[in-house]
């Protein structure tokens, strides 16, 4: 069984924003799932990347992919990352501006497989850009061709760093689709760094919420961000957008999936510690629409 | 043009480019050593290679034309092993030169290295590639305009190079007399029209080198259009 999963303790103190924090993480991942690291910014989910991806190196600790292992400060392992078989998509993509979008593709493989480079590059859409630049690229035409280039590699394990900060509402999901497309093509782990609820929701089989440097809570997106005991009907995540007193009750206005307006009306009691921005859970029991906060 | 004219320009030329095509070949290595290396004396490195932005040319030539000697050590080992004597020849104000001009050649590379986004290099790192291809097809093709701007200004430095030449290879015609020498020389002569011919020739040199320079430079926005 140690052989489909992937083993991370690791220990790395972090130089934030606001001073330091000591990452601590233990967990395993079994591969083969789309795995989302959520949590704040600052929280340690680009690091935690890093160290699998052998970019950055750990104070202390063990990180096994499979059997292999890729660090282990006991023994004094650290295997470079060129050698661990890796993707790593970049916020900013990282296309290299010298070479075309299918020299981007080649640079990547292996061994240089035009077939395959093709096929790629007509999976994403990106048939017709093949002879340009990244520097004539729209914003969602460089993320197709860094999904492409990552995939190029054929990497065991897929590393996303948040992919679609970048892009506004109306293209994310478009592109969450080919993110999507691509974990299912390559068949390997995917592990994305993301605070965007709608997509960990959308994407991710297994979440690892990340807090000051440490696993709050981890599970299935449903498992970590509702609690179980809903038994609703209808349930839509979304973000509180305004909370509006009338008379004895609150209207609160939810934004979901980017675009939808939800309004829920809510007692006082209901309204403890929900603030606007506050993600949130709208869910049915009988007749009117409910909210819990969510906790991550 | 007499025989003395074209050779001193010949010289000069020659010079220049011998000077440049050194410093690509050690300046390529070096400011990607200075730009991504964590050596804690990498400071003190750095000043060096900076010195001769700051030193009187008279400094280093000093300390060159002493290291030449064959009774200090540098200079005994080269006769020794080589047979070579540097002092007052063209091979010793070349290495001059290409110590002298490193500045002009590391600084833009080291710069142009910097400013390239480090994803750059880590995503050729995990996509497999090694360091030295990483080098090679990554960086250096992205810092084109800086490699542009390095070989132009090392050229035109030590294309009017005087100080450090006249201190280490004297005013040999044919061998160490180059062009800014030959200025100084005429002027001492009282030969004005030879000067200028010189003085021309260099300053025309020197304002074709930069404008192309600025115009490549304003040209390329370099990787931030990515």
């Amino acid at each position: 069984m140690e052989s489909n999963v992937i083993t991370l303790e690791v220990e790395k103190m972090m130089l934030t924003a606001n001073g330091k924090l000591n990452l601590s993480v233990d967990t395993r991942i079994q591969t083969g799932e789309f795995v989302a690291l959520f949590g704040l910014s600052g929280a340690g989910k680009t690091t935690l990347l890093r160290i699998l991806s052998g970019l950055m190196k750990p104070d202390k600790g063990l990180v096994k992919f499979g059997d292999t292992v890729w660090f282990d400060s006991s023994r004094g392992i650290n295997i470079p990352p060129q050698e661990r078989n890796i993707s790593f998509m970049f916020q900013d993509y990282a296309l290299f501006p010298n070479m075309t979008v299918e020299e981007n593709i080649h640079f990547a493989q292996p061994m240089k497989d035009n077939a395959t480079a093709l096929e790629l590059l007509s999976i994403f859409g990106l048939s017709e850009f093949r002879k340009r630049k990244p520097g004539g690229l729209s914003g969602g035409q460089k993320q197709r061709v860094a999904l492409a280039r990552a995939l190029a590699r054929k990497p065991q394990l897929l590393l996303l760093d948040e992919p679609l900060s970048a892009l506004d509402s109306g293209m994310r999901l478009t592109l969450q689709n080919e993110i999507y497309k691509a974990h299912q093509l390559l068949g390997a782990t995917t592990i994305m760094v993301s605070h965007d609820l709608g997509e960990v929701f959308r994407l991710a089989s297994h979440v690892l919420c990340i807090k000051k440097g440490q696993i709050s809570k981890e599970g299935t997106p449903d498992e970590v961000f509702s609690d179980s005991s809903i038994s609703g009907k209808v349930q839509i995540t979304g973000q509180v957008a305004r909370i509006a007193k009338q008379d004895t009750v609150n209207i609160v206005t939810v934004i979901a999936g980017g675009s939808q307006i939800i309004k829920v009306i809510a007692f006082d009691s209901d309204m403890e510690a929900l603030n606007i921005g506050d993600n949130v859970l709208v869910f049915t029991k009988a007749f009117n629409p409910m909210l819990v906060k969510l906790m991550a | 043009m007499d025989a003395i004219f074209a050779e001193t320009l010949w010289i000069t030329c020659k010079f220049a480019v011998f000077t440049t095509l050194i410093l690509i070949v050690v300046g390529l290595p070096l400011s990607y050593w200075l730009a991504y290396s964590k050596f804690r004396f990498k400071p003190l490195v750095e000043a060096l290679v900076s010195m001769p932005m700051v030193l009187p040319p008279s400094v280093i030539g000093y300390y060159m034309l002493v290291a030449y000697s064959p009774r200090h050590w540098f200079g005994g080992w080269l006769l020794d092993t080589f047979n070579v004597r540097l002092a007052f020849t063209f091979e010793g104000i070349l290495l001059a030169s290409v110590i002298f001009s490193m500045p002009f050649m590391v600084q833009p590379l080291q710069n142009g290295l910097r400013a390239l986004p480090d994803s750059l290099r880590e995503a050729s790192y995990t996509l497999g590639k090694s360091k030295m291809v990483t080098f090679l097809r990554v960086l250096v093709p992205n810092i084109k305009p800086s490699i542009i701007t390095a070989i132009a200004l090392t050229f035109a430095h030590s294309i009017g190079e005087f100080g450090i030449v006249l201190m280490v290879g004297g005013n040999m015609p044919g061998e160490t007399k180059v062009a800014s020498i030959a200025i100084y020389d005429e002027v001492q002569a009282l030969n004005f029209a030879k000067a200028n011919q010189y003085a021309l020739i260099l300053f025309s040199i020197s304002l074709l080198l930069l404008t192309i320079i600025y115009s490549v430079n304003k040209k390329h926005d370099p990787w931030k259009a990515m």
